[in-house]
């Protein structure tokens, strides 16, 4: 396993973080969030990023994008990451848009898949239903056939970066289904189909999820992404696909977040000394540190596994998602402590990585599912 | 290149590797052939295969042809090292003289030193050791107390090291020695070479809680050594100790990534995993305690992300980007790393595991509650935990002193 960045994806890394920089520091984030603009500010934002090459990443080039890896996707998500930037690129880049990837229906990618690198849509996907915790196969939602087409009904929750999406990927089960071999569609719904409503929900981090409901929308087989109905392989790629991108998303924010503890650390004075120069703050952001560390190289391992089509990935994707989860709750609650009164203030930015750690932890599964998944992928 | 010494090197061990050493290599604490004057062969074919590939040039691959090595480039040492792996030969030759000394001597020792010492660890004819602690000079190994008084062409060394790990199978110790008590406590030391056999020296074992151990304490009562067994410079012996503890600490924390991290040692080999399914119990094909398996999970995934990590390490080093003082987040992360899984087998075998002897007990259950206690050193020797992480945050993320 090559554990280093190609000078291709150093390059990239470099080229994203200037970007960040430049067009969308966290003062940026903290406006949106603010003005209750996430999802319906920033396209142009989102536009330039298109221009970057960002939204192609892992679309195919026959179908206009870069055909890239992962290994380009997490420098990008780092970057992200860092700046707690909100344009949908979790949702439309690393699920919606690989979900159509992945499928076989040539008519939809030809329709979707340019457009999505383009940066003119955002496609969204639904990988969760109330109560199901972290089992994404666990599904409710129903396709019945109707003729030549499906009736779809359903209720699918916390769906990423869908408020301002142009359509959304949802799975449903087909009531007449023997077996798991074939009894998922992965249907492409238009938010403005009729027979689809979507609204918003709020979430602790101020980012961008909603629920979609399907009360008996007729869709035409078209619509569906896989021909064979055998969609779990597809939405266990997805979620794979997901899972990295979040874990490279917050290795970016733990850095960030250290990186805000490491400055103040430095410049705060209590006692007339600065308050870094204590040992017992000293070892506990050393501890930090070698969190990070670990978490960084999971996050890579993660990609070059997927990369390589490796046996394990799913278990490299697992322990990627546990270590990231684990360090990035390290960080910002340390970070919190260590601010001190004022880490506690909306008004310091510590409380935004906090928040993003808590949420981003409970995506995909946390630590503990990740570590369960591990163990039965290893027979114990 | 590369290729070509492949092919080269695999022909070689073909025609040189003894049939009966092939498959035994073995990962534990004193396990290879150390040499020295003092040392018996376990077997005719280890004493064939160390002459062999000392004649080689291939026990200390990486160093000069001229001092006994095989003058390889790194490329070609990774190679070979997966060429033995592959066989699961045993290293030839293991220890300090190899891993510690070698590395100083190519870097701070002058020609004699170099042309003397070398050539004899290559061969595995002088067994080392390494003498820097004192009984009051741990942690703070700056304030090192062992005299060395200047008389004519020698120095007159008396004081005592502890921790001097086979000091009573060694011939040839480096000690660290206070040459002057004036300025910074750092300046007045000394990096010195003295021969075991000098009148004067004597050794006696240190039992530790774990039972038996290769830690001894060394004396030194007026032993004469010459002047030029001094490395680098009088009183400059600091900056040698300093990098000599960096390939120290990165050993220690190597010591716990060999294999991989899951059917690492354990109890004969088992994984931590098949220990607590052979002890604990499975029904529908998952451990009944989730608690453990939740702890044994973590255990493994931390193991895979240092190892994930040591080779991003290695990888930047190469490339000249890697942060200094990588080495004490190696020694920290891997030796609690080792600590938490010797905690978790002694859990797993429970009751099984509070044997002192194999006295109606298993020698593997006794085996991992000596292990156990043998591992709370792990955090202590080669620097304490405390001392990494001070590196770490001064050196690594420039915290203010």
């Amino acid at each position: 396993m090559n554990m280093s960045l190609s000078e291709d994806e150093q390059f990239l890394a470099a080229t994203a973080l200037e970007f960040v920089s430049a067009r969308s520091p966290v003062s940026r984030f903290r406006s949106v969030r603010d003005e209750r603009a996430v999802g319906t500010a920033g396209r142009e934002t989102y536009g330039e990023m298109a221009e970057l090459g960002w939204t192609g990443i892992l679309i195919p080039e026959e179908f206009g994008g870069a055909g890239l890896g992962y290994g380009e996707l997490i420098v990008l998500m780092e970057a992200i990451g860092r700046n707690l930037v909100p344009e949908p690129i979790l949702g439309s880049v690393a699920m919606g848009g690989v979900a159509i990837t992945s499928g076989d229906n040539v008519q939809l990618k030809n329709h979707w898949l340019s457009d999505i690198a383009e940066g003119r849509a955002v496609v969204a996907f639904a990988h969760h239903e109330s109560g199901t915790r972290y089992d994404t196969q666990a599904i409710s939602a129903k396709a019945e056939r109707a003729g030549d087409g499906f009736v779809l009904r359903g209720k699918k929750t916390t769906v990423l970066d869908v408020v301002g999406a142009d359509a959304v990927v949802v799975p449903a089960v087909f009531e007449v289904a023997e077996s798991r071999a074939d009894d998922l569609g992965l249907f492409l719904v238009e938010l403005s189909d009729d027979g689809v409503s979507a609204c918003s929900q709020e979430l602790m981090d101020g980012r961008n999820a909603g629920i979609v409901e399907l009360d008996g929308l007729s869709v035409a087989r078209s619509r569906l992404l896989n021909s064979d109905l055998a969609g779990r392989p597809i939405l266990q790629h997805v979620m794979a696909s997901a899972t990295v991108a979040l874990a490279a998303e917050m290795l970016g924010g733990m850095s960030a977040a250290f990186d805000l503890v490491l400055e103040h650390l430095r410049n705060r004075e209590q006692f007339g000394v600065p308050i870094g120069s204590f040992q017992a703050l000293q070892h506990r952001a050393a501890r930090v540190y070698m969190d990070v560390e670990l978490a960084r190289s999971t996050v890579l391992g993660a990609a070059r596994a997927i990369d390589s089509s490796h046996s394990e990935s799913a278990s490299y994707v697992s322990l990627a998602k546990a270590m990231c989860s684990d360090a990035y709750l390290h960080v910002a609650t340390e970070g919190v402590q260590m601010f001190a009164g004022v880490g506690m203030t909306d008004e310091y930015d510590i409380g935004l990585y906090l928040k993003r750690a808590r949420v981003a932890e409970f995506m995909f599964g946390d630590a503990a599912f990740h570590r369960d998944r591990w163990a039965a992928q290893y027979g114990y | 290149m590369s290729r070509e010494f492949e092919a080269e090197a695999r022909a070689w061990l073909a025609e040189n590797a003894p049939a009966d050493l092939v498959g035994t290599r073995a990962a534990s604490e004193g396990a290879g052939v150390w040499g020295g004057s003092r040392w018996t062969f376990g077997s005719d074919a280890e004493k064939v295969w160390l002459e062999r590939m000392a004649a080689k040039g291939w026990t200390a691959p990486a160093w000069p042809v001229e001092y006994g090595g095989g003058g390889l480039d790194v490329e070609d040492v990774e190679t070979l090292d997966r060429l033995l792996r592959e066989l699961q030969m045993p290293p030839p030759l293991v220890g300090f003289g190899l891993t510690m000394l070698g590395p100083t001597l190519l870097r701070f020792g002058n020609e004699q030193q170099k042309q003397t010492h070398l050539p004899r660890v290559c061969r595995g004819v002088v067994r080392w050791c390494q003498g820097y602690s004192e009984p009051d000079a741990g942690s703070d190994l700056a304030s090192l107390q062992m005299k060395a008084v200047r008389d004519g062409d020698d120095f007159v060394v008396s004081g005592t090291k502890v921790w001097t790990s086979y000091a009573d199978q060694s011939d040839w110790i480096f000690v660290l020695v206070r040459t002057s008590s004036e300025g910074r406590k750092q300046e007045g030391i000394t990096f010195l070479l003295v021969d075991m056999s000098s009148p004067g020296v004597s050794v006696s074992p240190i039992r530790l809680i774990s039972g038996k151990s290769p830690f001894c304490e060394t004396h030194f009562d007026e032993v004469r050594v010459p002047v030029q067994n001094v490395v680098h410079e009088i009183g400059k012996g600091w900056t040698v100790a300093k990098a000599l503890l960096e390939h120290e600490r990165s050993m220690i924390a190597d010591t716990f990534v060999v294999g991989d991290s899951r059917g690492e040692e354990g109890v004969e080999g088992d994984s931590l995993a098949q220990l607590a399914t052979a002890h604990v119990g499975v029904r529908e094909g998952r451990l009944v305690d989730g608690a453990l398996r939740d702890e044994i999970a973590l255990n493994e995934m931390q193991h895979r992300a240092f190892e994930l990590t040591v080779q991003r390490g290695e990888r930047a080093a190469k490339d000249g980007t890697a942060p200094g003082s990588m080495s004490s987040m190696y020694k920290v992360y891997g030796t609690e790393l080792n600590q938490r899984r010797c905690d978790l087998a002694a859990r797993i075998l429970g009751p099984s595991a509070i044997g002192w002897e194999a006295s109606g007990f298993s020698e593997a259950g006794v085996q991992v509650g000596r292990d156990w206690l043998r591992s709370r050193g792990n955090t202590i020797e080669g620097g304490t935990s405390e001392v990494q992480l001070n590196v770490i945050a001064r050196q690594i993320l420039e915290l203010p002193s």
